[in-house]
Formats: C-alpha cells, structure tokens, sequence
C-alpha cells in the first residue's frame, strides 16, 4: 500500500524516526514493569511476613 | 498543616491504592491517542518535514525530566524543613522515573539533532545543563544506596537535591541567557507558542500522558518504600525482642 | 522560633547563598563558555586585537541572501553571515547539512584567516523555534506576512 510506505519512511527519515520512538517506548515500559513488579514483591513479602507473626502468635504490629 | 493529613501511612495507602488504577488506565488512553496524533495526525513542519515528530516525544520527556526534579527538590524540601515523614519517601520514589525521562530527552534529542543540525552532540548551555540534571539524578540515587542509614540517606540526598535545583532555572533559561545552537522556547513563551494547533495538541496530549505515567509510577514505588520501611521496622522489632 | 522555621531558615540560606555563589562562577567563566560568536561580537574582537589563526572558535548567524557559491577551486563552498549588523565571508568544504539555505540561520566552527575570512571546518543549521505545516507556511508568504526563516 502506497500510504503504508510513505507511513513507514517518514519522509526519508525513517532511520531517526522510528528509533526514537522506539527507544522512548521501551525505556517506560520497562520503568514500568520494574516499578510494578518492584511494588508486588513488597506487598507479598509484607503480607507474608505479617501472616507469619500471626502464626507465631504475636499480635502487635 | 494540611500536608500532614498524609502524613499517615495507612491513609496514603489507601488513598494511592484507589488512584493507582485510574491514573494507569488514562496513562495507556492518552498514549495511545497522542501516538496516534503523533505519528499519523499530525502534518510535516515546513522546514523539518517529518522529523518533526520526535518533538511530540523529545519535548514531554524535557519537560518531564525538568518537573521530576522540581517535585523531587520540593519534597526534599519539606522533609528537611517540616520533617513529614513521606516527603523523603516521595523524592526517593521519583528520582528513577525523572532520571528515565532525561535519559529519553538526551538520546530523542541528539537523533533529531543529526538530521537538522547535523551533529548528534554540542556542549551548548542547554544540552550540557540537561546532561548535568542527568548525573544529578544518578548521584541522588547513587546516595540512597551508598549510605546505609536510612535517616542519614534520607537527610544526604535531600542535601544534594537542594543543592542541585539552581541547574533547574538554568536549563530553562540557557537558550536566553547564553548563545546556543538549541533554539528558544516554543511554548512556555511571553508571547504564546509558537507552534501551529495541528502540531501543539498531540504534543500537549504526549505531555499529559507521561504526567499520568508519572503519577502511576510515583504511587507504586512510593506504596512500595512504604512496604519496605515496614518490612524492615518489623525484622528490627523481631531481633530486639 | 520553633526548629521547624530555624530549618527553614537554614535551608532557605543555603539555596541563597549556592544560587549567589552558581552566579559568580558562571558569570565568571562567561569568556571561556562562550559556544558561539555573532558577527558583531567577532568584529569587535578584532577591533580590539587580531585573531590568531590557530584559535579555534564558532560563529553563527543567518546566510545572506545570494550569497551562496563556490570558490574557484570548484569544491570549496563560499557564503556569508550576517546579524543584520555586521557580516563575515565564510569559506568550507564539507557536507552540508539538511537545513542549510540562504536566510537560515547557521552554527559554523573552523578559524579566522588573515584577510577576514572565517575557514570553517563544520557548518551546523541552527533552526528556530516555530512550527507550522507547509500549507500554513505557503499562506503566510501568499498573504505577504512571512516572518521569515530566522527567529
């Protein structure tokens, strides 16, 4: 399709374009997935250090 | 002191555990709106044809490296002054996220400076100022991990933050004060942008979504100091007891 | 006063005096962080003393109209800039960039030779800060309000 190349070549300058997109893209996403996955951890770890002192009977926290 | 009605942990938990969702899902739509614009909505500029583009994310990610640090220098700020005990919690949390974006505004901006200027790098006033706000970040974080002690890392990097805000000011106006091969600014101006409508919406939409990107972020990796902190009291509590 | 505004104070000081103290040192390294010259400025340079040839230097501003050709060698590109003041004749060879026109505005970096002219060894386009798609562009000059290619 016509309009896909001329998408695709950005004018000529396809080999600027594209990268930085490309580079902005996978930058945040991976800020993103390591925050999140980062933030799940600590709440797993707390619940389960939390469920372990009510096992053992302690009830302040 | 109004600040301090979140002062307490469990009532920002609850509070960011309900933000959370919704600043993540107007995250993805604006992101998906704004690329759209971006890429195929918008026209080719007059002078740069379609290398244009990358300014819908070159500039965003400017001025999100710009604001992290204000936000960060801020809360530094209060938990020095007012010692608020999430404050230092909140420039901690931010520090990787503004770090990121200067990261994007140097590399988007030296892949648009090859074609238009003709060189990937100058040491003008304003790419140099904008390389330092990124070892700046770099030196915060490096901080927090280098001293063992929370409060002391805490009061160490707050310090440098601080220190380093006066190159926030500079940044901003290093295209007026010096000459440089970075041109003026196109938006924040006395007398308005200075860009056409078709090319200033998706860039202001960009700008949004990485705002929303932010505050998702924040919230996560300030819910998950707050874990932390936690876990850490308790195994403290459990090895005295 | 209560702690709190002692610390306030005592921060409030502290930026004020690094702000102060960033000031000095930038304003006092002003000569040697100079990234580019006008052509005004260069003048006045040279009013003052002559340019060695080995100082290596950049000047900017915009192409003069017409100006633009090649030396008798058939390589060597010859143009001039200007600020609307004072004008330098300017001698490269090399690739130009993409912007590179006659009203633009350029960043070149090289020395000056002995009779004036600045030998350059890179040319960078320096482009201004508005943006606009070429329809709108074409209108403005239609209409005979074009502002120009330089800021």
């Amino acid at each position: 399709m016509g309009n896909m190349e001329q998408f695709l070549s950005m004018g000529g300058y396809a080999g600027f374009i594209w990268p930085a997109f490309g580079i902005v893209l996978i930058v945040m996403a991976f800020l993103w997935i390591a925050s999140m996955r980062s933030w799940r951890k600590s709440e797993q770890a707390l619940a389960s250090l939390r469920q372990h002192r009510r096992q053992r009977g302690d009830i302040e926290e | 002191m109004s600040i301090h009605y979140f002062a307490n942990p469990a009532r920002f938990t609850r509070l960011a555990g309900r933000i959370q969702p919704w600043a993540g899902g107007l995250t993805a739509v604006l992101l998906l709106i704004g690329l759209y614009m971006a890429l195929v909505e918008a026209p080719a500029d007059y002078q740069q044809g379609d290398t244009v583009r990358i300014m819908f994310v070159h500039v965003p990610a400017a001025w999100m490296a710009m604001f992290c640090y204000t936000f960060l220098a801020v809360a530094s700020a209060v938990a020095l002054i007012w010692r608020h005990p999430l404050a230092d919690l909140a420039a901690k949390a931010s520090a990787p996220i503004g770090a990121s974006f200067t990261f994007l505004a140097l590399v988007t901006g030296s892949i648009w400076g090859k074609p238009m200027w003709g060189t990937w790098w100058v040491w003008d006033a304003r790419l140099t100022s904008v390389l330092i706000l990124f070892f700046l970040y770099l030196g915060y974080m490096a901080l927090w991990e280098a001293i063992e002690d929370g409060q002391k890392a805490g009061k160490a990097a707050a310090v440098l933050a601080l220190v380093g805000a006066v190159n926030v000011p500079i940044i901003k106006f290093s295209v007026d004060w010096w000459n440089t091969l970075h041109q003026p600014a196109s938006v924040l101006r006395m007398d308005g942008p200075a860009i056409h409508s078709s090319m200033l919406w998706p860039l202001l939409i960009m700008a949004l979504a990485f705002k929303a990107y932010f505050v998702t972020l924040l919230l996560a990796r300030m819910r998950m100091e707050l874990n932390l902190r936690r876990i850490r009291a308790m195994r403290l509590a459990e090895r005295t007891s | 006063m209560t702690r709190k505004r002692r610390r306030l104070y005592i921060v409030g000081g502290f930026m004020l005096i690094f702000a102060t103290a960033a000031a000095l040192v930038l304003a006092a390294f002003e000569e040697n962080i100079v990234f580019f010259y006008s052509p005004t400025e260069l003048a006045r340079m040279m009013e003052q003393q002559p340019i060695p040839p080995e100082r290596r230097l950049r000047i900017g501003g915009l192409v003069v109209e017409d100006s633009v050709g090649r030396d008798m060698d058939g390589v060597t590109i010859t143009f001039r800039v200007t600020d609307t003041v004072e004008v330098v004749p300017v001698k490269f060879r090399g690739l130009l960039p993409d912007l590179f026109r006659e009203g633009q505005g350029i960043v070149a970096e090289g020395s000056m030779a002995g009779d004036g002219t600045f030998i350059a060894t890179e040319v960078l386009a320096k482009h201004d800060e508005n943006y606009m798609p070429k329809e709108v562009a074409e209108a403005l000059k239609e209409a005979g309000q074009w502002q120009g290619d330089h800021e």
